[in-house]
């Protein structure tokens, strides 16, 4: 599940479809900011927490030979006093200060920048990670998030973080069939074309869906039928749906229309992937 | 130069609108665009004329010399971060995965491996009577926090004896925001009156509380639910935080945006309302 930008309902349509599908895994890999769970309340949730490895210089096995220094790409280590001190903030964990070390006087410790949680509501399994707030990346988080089982006849729901930057490729890669949530304005086409390019550059099959469509906006439904794109359904901005949304409850669950609507989508889905 | 950043935890909680509309009401003539992963502002600002580009240097990405390499893996095996790809027994560099540590170029042992500049994405400077500083990050890089910290200096540029700057944050709360936030005078918080839109709030909240920069928070689409905007006048109540405003929601606006202008020039209740979010942050800021 990907989009643009923010807001345009991407989330309320992984959980829609989730509890639509039943048998499902939503995992919410949108880990600054993740939000599935307010209205998956997932049950009997257990949490691991998420380290990243953080360098250590050992100063009494150290020679001062300045060879971490130099080595590192990211400025994250600065020779002070005649010995090394590593940033932690903008240290990347890359490992290449250890590894060049002559004197091996540099280990690393585990630092945790967030937790993956896992419950479940019914029949879905509610997986979300959580970025610690001040850490500068959330690639662990998604990838441990990212690095759950399936099996055969569930369907796996991963909602992307918004934009196409590096945590976006991150949760792409590993999918088979992309669905692409856009809201009919121009912010929202020019952000959809950005993604575009990053789904056909993977190479992944996608179709869209357009959330809050009140008006045909034709630009993107031209830009769609030149480039071949599916457009699998329209939601239409409804005041119902946007209470519902308010209160964090699942909008299928709680109204017919709604729930026609994600069970005709996930059936046109399940074709498509079968193509 | 004093700096007003426009701030939202998710992306379309109406940022960019407010930020173009804040630029008109203001009369700016120096602003930003600080979502490199998404621009949209440059849609509506209303600017003429073609910027100057330049290319953006984010880092460093690995190149293995095929003639050079043996296939021996060792640079596989010490890359933390998936960026060697193996395909048919040979190795290669995935440059969307690359870090640009390193690593792979220390530890190869016959020297196969080099270095080379990446452009990550590009910087754009309109720079006419008004200054205006954005750029568009490429699919896929990770240093937007850099970039953003680029566009912030080519605001500066020149233009420090302006009275107002108008930047629109990223959203999310990492790196491009803490980039986005560090050196200006004020955060405006543009939060949604839903139980994520609090949610976000609060973490954006405690982000922009270790930068101790002044704050305020205002309520878009607040008549969606107005049980969540009493509790956000609640919340920033409780915090000391300045309430500055709601603004309904409102169909004029996406008709506005989509022909490509601000909704300042559109008579409407939004645009009232937004007037009024301006004056009142007026008071604190200027
Ligand atoms: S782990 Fe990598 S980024 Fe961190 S200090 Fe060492 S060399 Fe620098
Ligand atoms: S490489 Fe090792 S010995 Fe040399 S300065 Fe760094 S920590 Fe000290
Ligand atoms: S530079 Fe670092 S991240 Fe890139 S391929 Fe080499 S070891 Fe991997
Ligand atoms: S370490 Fe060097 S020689 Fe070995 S596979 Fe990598 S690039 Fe090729």
């Amino acid at each position: 599940m990907l989009s643009g930008k923010g807001g345009t309902g991407k989330t309320f349509v992984s959980v829609n479809l989730a509890v639509t599908a039943k048998n499902a895994i939503c995992i919410d890999c949108d880990v600054e900011e993740p939000n599935g769970r307010l209205f998956l309340k997932p049950e009997e949730s257990v949490t691991e927490e998420v380290y990243t490895k953080l360098p250590q210089v050992l100063e009494e096995k150290c020679i001062g030979c300045r060879k971490c220094v130099d080595s590192c790409r990211f400025n994250a280590m600065g020779f002070i006093k005649n010995s090394p001190l590593v940033f932690p903030e903008v240290c990347h964990s890359c490992g290449a200060c250890s590894l060049l070390c002559p004197t091996g006087a540099i280990y690393e410790l585990k630092r945790p920048i967030g937790i993956v949680e896992r419950g479940r509501n019914k029949e879905v399994q509610v997986i979300t990670g959580i970025l610690n707030i001040g850490e500068a990346s959330g690639i662990p988080v998604i990838q441990n998030a990212l690095d759950t089982k399936i099996t055969e006849k569930s369907i796996m729901i991963i909602d992307c973080p918004p934009g196409s930057a590096c945590s976006v490729m991150e949760s792409v890669q590993t999918a088979d069939y992309c669905l692409l949530v856009v809201e009919a304005t121009i912010f929202g086409f020019h952000n959809f074309k950005m993604v575009y390019e990053l789904v056909s550059l993977l190479q992944k099959p996608c179709g869209v869906v357009i959330n809050k469509g009140d008006y045909t906006y034709y630009p993107l439904i031209n830009f769609c039928k030149e480039n071949n794109i599916t457009i699998l359904c329209c939601i239409p901005y409804q005041e119902k749906l946007a209470q519902i949304g308010a209160n964090g409850e699942v909008a299928s669950e709680k109204d017919d229309e709604t729930r026609m609507i994600f069970s005709t989508l996930l059936d046109k889905i399940r074709m498509e992937v079968r193509e | 130069m004093k700096k007003l950043l426009i701030l939202s935890g998710k992306g379309g909680t109406g940022k960019t609108t407010t930020t173009a509309a804040f630029i008109d009401f203001s009369k700016a003539d120096a602003f930003a665009d600080c979502d490199v992963d998404a621009p949209n502002l440059h849609l509506i600002a209303g600017m003429k004329g073609s910027p100057q580009k330049t290319h953006y240097y984010g880092s460093e990405k690995a190149i293995i010399d095929d003639k050079k390499c043996v296939d021996c893996g060792v640079c596989n095996q010490n890359c933390r971060f998936q960026g060697i790809i193996r395909a048919d027994g040979r190795y290669s560099v995935n440059p969307y995965a690359c870090e640009g540590c390193g690593v792979c170029m220390y530890t190869c042992p016959v020297g196969a491996v080099t270095m080379e500049e990446d452009i990550a994405g590009e910087l754009a400077l309109y720079w006419e009577e008004r200054l205006f500083s954005t750029a568009k990050l490429k699919m896929g890089r990770g240093n937007s926090g850099k970039l953003v910290t680029a566009v912030k200096k080519q605001l500066e540029q020149g233009h420090d004896n302006e009275e107002l700057a108008i930047i629109d944050g990223s959203p999310g709360i990492v790196c491009p925001v803490i980039a986005s936030i560090s050196g200006v005078d004020m955060v405006l918080i543009v939060a949604e009156p839903s139980l994520s839109g609090i949610s976000d709030m609060k973490r954006i909240l405690r982000t922009a509380e270790i930068f101790q920069v002044r704050m305020a928070v205002c309520v878009n689409k607040y008549d969606t639910c107005i049980e969540n905007t009493e509790e956000i006048k609640r919340l920033c109540q409780r915090e000391g935080i300045p309430f500055v405003g709601c603004i309904p929601y409102d169909e004029k606006v996406s008709v506005a945006v989509n022909e490509g202008h601000s909704i300042s020039k559109i008579n409407c209740p939004a645009r009232d309302a937004l007037y009024q979010v301006y004056e009142n942050i007026k008071v604190y800021f200027i």
